[in-house]
């Protein structure tokens, strides 16, 4: 069995994987990097649209041109990484087991570990859609391999189930490929992706979306011939009498993603509601030494906002292996965060109380969209502790707000924080 | 007082707030535009109304290389209604590996005034 020794071990070399190296490797750190593909980069390299890099370097990248910067760089400081490699076990002592063609079995003994094995989309099992399990079923993102990376097709007439960013990516790009996009069909009353993507990808091209509705059953045996689609009443069950058949030879869903978490689990790491690991404001999860980054703690909208996690965590997992590694630490004290009213999750999910004087970057989503909200951080005796307005919010994009704590006058014995989005209360009174 | 038609309806996409914009026209012609909440969104809803343009982002052919395709985009925004012209010149087209990001694979697209370039790096198949 071959073994490597290393300080800092990353799984998965996408945005965050590459960033968090470049960050741990600047430290003077032994790094490798663990990919399962047979290139670096991660789903970046599929997402070839524009968009990305607006804040990381201000200026607008497709995805490929983005990610490659990071590949160059890892390159340029000779980050050794590992291809074709799939990591199959993880466990608290930071030993790390993978396997790959090559080499075999391997063994890695890592002082500090960086997870960054990302997402995966949900599929049709995750939905349940009745019917038949013919062929022509994909999720968004394997078709958008097919088509930009591999140079398939996957069929000619296409419904698109999930308004999402890469659904509707999707569409235009099927659309740019010849194919005819019939539909986006969204459960919510509203498209969860960004408006930028509905105006350009769906708009622009005439492919209507219809909202309040779903796939309720899947027609063909062999190959799918089409869908049928109902309405949905307010806690989307479907509405006996609006079914609607629309033909088509592929089904895309757009259904929403999930932090990639079965090693990570593996590790005894304790996980969230929002599927992602447990971790401090150091990004640090359940297991010392074990940190986690990207999507696989959470689902962001921007790569950019991605990368500015990675960094974070490749810098405070370096100083973990300087400073922290190997020394007796006594157990840290802990403030936990709760989601309140409107608050879907919030990132990160405990604040070490040595670190109140710092400034604390929170992360959140918010469970359904609303306007003129005030965003509050309450304590346990309900105390707000620190309040903001917002003119709009919505599920789709993620809230991201720099917190001083203590400057904020946090009390010292505080033990939980509860976050919340409410009414502003003088539209409150509008309305009385 | 003259009576404004709307002629055409813009969501600006500036900015998450969505403004409709709504270009209108009078009887003499003029078109004027409503709706918008700040400067960018009238420039936005100005170009768009006038000469809508986009980025376009696809792939290109490639012969021994690592991946049968390459990703490419045009270095500048180009007109919206000249995008299917441009997919079909990229798609008859067929280049060779290795190609750096960067590269301009094709100068001057349908004397658009703007290049295709390649959004990676590409190595050759061994």
């Amino acid at each position: 069995m071959n073994k490597y020794k290393v300080d800092v071990v990353v799984i998965g070399s996408g945005a965050a994987g590459l960033a968090s190296a470049v960050e741990a490797k600047k430290a003077e750190l032994s790094v490798l990097i663990i990919e399962r593909d047979h290139e670096l980069g991660g789903i970046t390299l599929q997402c070839i649209h524009n968009g990305f890099g607006l804040k990381e370097f201000e200026e607008e990248l497709t995805g490929p041109e983005y990610i490659q910067r990071f590949i160059n760089e890892v390159k340029e400081l000779k980050i050794p990484y590992l291809l074709d490699t799939m990591v199959f076990e993880i466990n608290k002592d930071k030993y790390l087991y993978a396997v790959n063609k090559q080499e075999g079995l391997i063994e890695v003994e890592a002082k500090a570990i960086i997870l960054a094995m990302g997402c995966r989309e949900r599929t049709r099992g995750a939905i349940n859609i009745p019917g038949f399990r013919p062929s022509g079923i994909y999720t968004a993102g394997q078709a958008q391999r097919f088509v930009n990376i591999e140079g398939y097709l996957p069929g000619n007439t296409f419904v698109i189930l999930g308004s999402g960013d890469i659904g509707m990516i999707m569409a235009r790009r099927l659309t740019w490929e010849g194919c005819k996009v019939k539909a986006v069909v969204e459960i919510l009353p509203y498209v969860s992706g960004l408006l930028r993507n509905q105006v350009q990808c769906l708009e622009d091209y005439e492919i209507p979306l219809i909202t309040n509705y779903t796939v309720t059953k899947i027609h063909g045996r062999d190959r799918i011939k089409g869908v049928t689609i109902s309405k949905v009443d307010r806690n989307f069950d479907r509405i006996v009498g609006s079914e609607k058949f629309i033909e088509c030879d592929t089904l895309l869903l757009s259904v929403g993603l999930i932090p990639e978490n079965e090693l990570t689990l593996q590790a005894g790491v304790e996980l969230s509601k929002n599927g992602g690991p447990v971790v401090d404001n150091n990004l640090e999860t359940s297991v010392e030494g074990i940190f986690a980054c990207g999507n696989v703690l959470q689902v962001h909208d921007l790569v950019d906002l991605v990368t500015a996690e990675a960094k974070r965590t490749g810098k405070v997992a370096a100083e973990y292996v300087k400073s922290r590694y190997d020394k007796e630490i006594k157990a840290r004290e802990t403030i936990k965060l709760v989601s309140g009213d409107n608050v879907n999750y919030v990132k990160p999910d405990l604040i070490n109380k040595n670190d109140l004087s710092n400034d604390i970057i929170f992360t959140f989503r918010v469970s359904y969209p609303d306007r003129r909200v005030l965003i509050q951080f309450k304590d346990e005796e309900n105390s707000i502790i620190y309040k903001r307005k917002k003119i709009y919010v919505i599920p789709s994009e993620m809230v991201e707000l720099s917190i001083n704590l203590e400057k904020q006058g946090i009390k010292p014995d505080c033990k939980t924080i509860t976050v919340e989005v409410i009414p502003r209360p003088e539209v409150l009174i509008e309305e009385d | 007082m003259l009576e404004l038609s709307t002629i055409k309806i813009i969501r600006c996409i500036v900015c998450p707030t969505g403004c409709e914009i709504k270009a209108k026209k009078g009887a003499n012609e003029k078109v004027t535009f409503e709706g918008y909440t700040c400067e960018r969104g009238l420039e936005y809803a100005q170009q768009e109304f006038y000469e809508p343009k986009r980025i376009l982002t696809t792939t290109m052919r490639i012969e021994n290389g690592l991946l049968p395709l390459i990703p490419v985009r045009t270095d500048k925004a180009i007109l919206k209604e000249k995008l299917k012209d441009v997919l079909v010149e990229i798609a008859k087209m067929k280049l060779k590996a290795p190609i750096k990001m960067g590269d301009i694979l094709i100068e001057n697209i349908l004397g658009l005034g703007a290049n295709i370039i390649a959004s990676r790096d590409l190595i050759k198949l061994d």
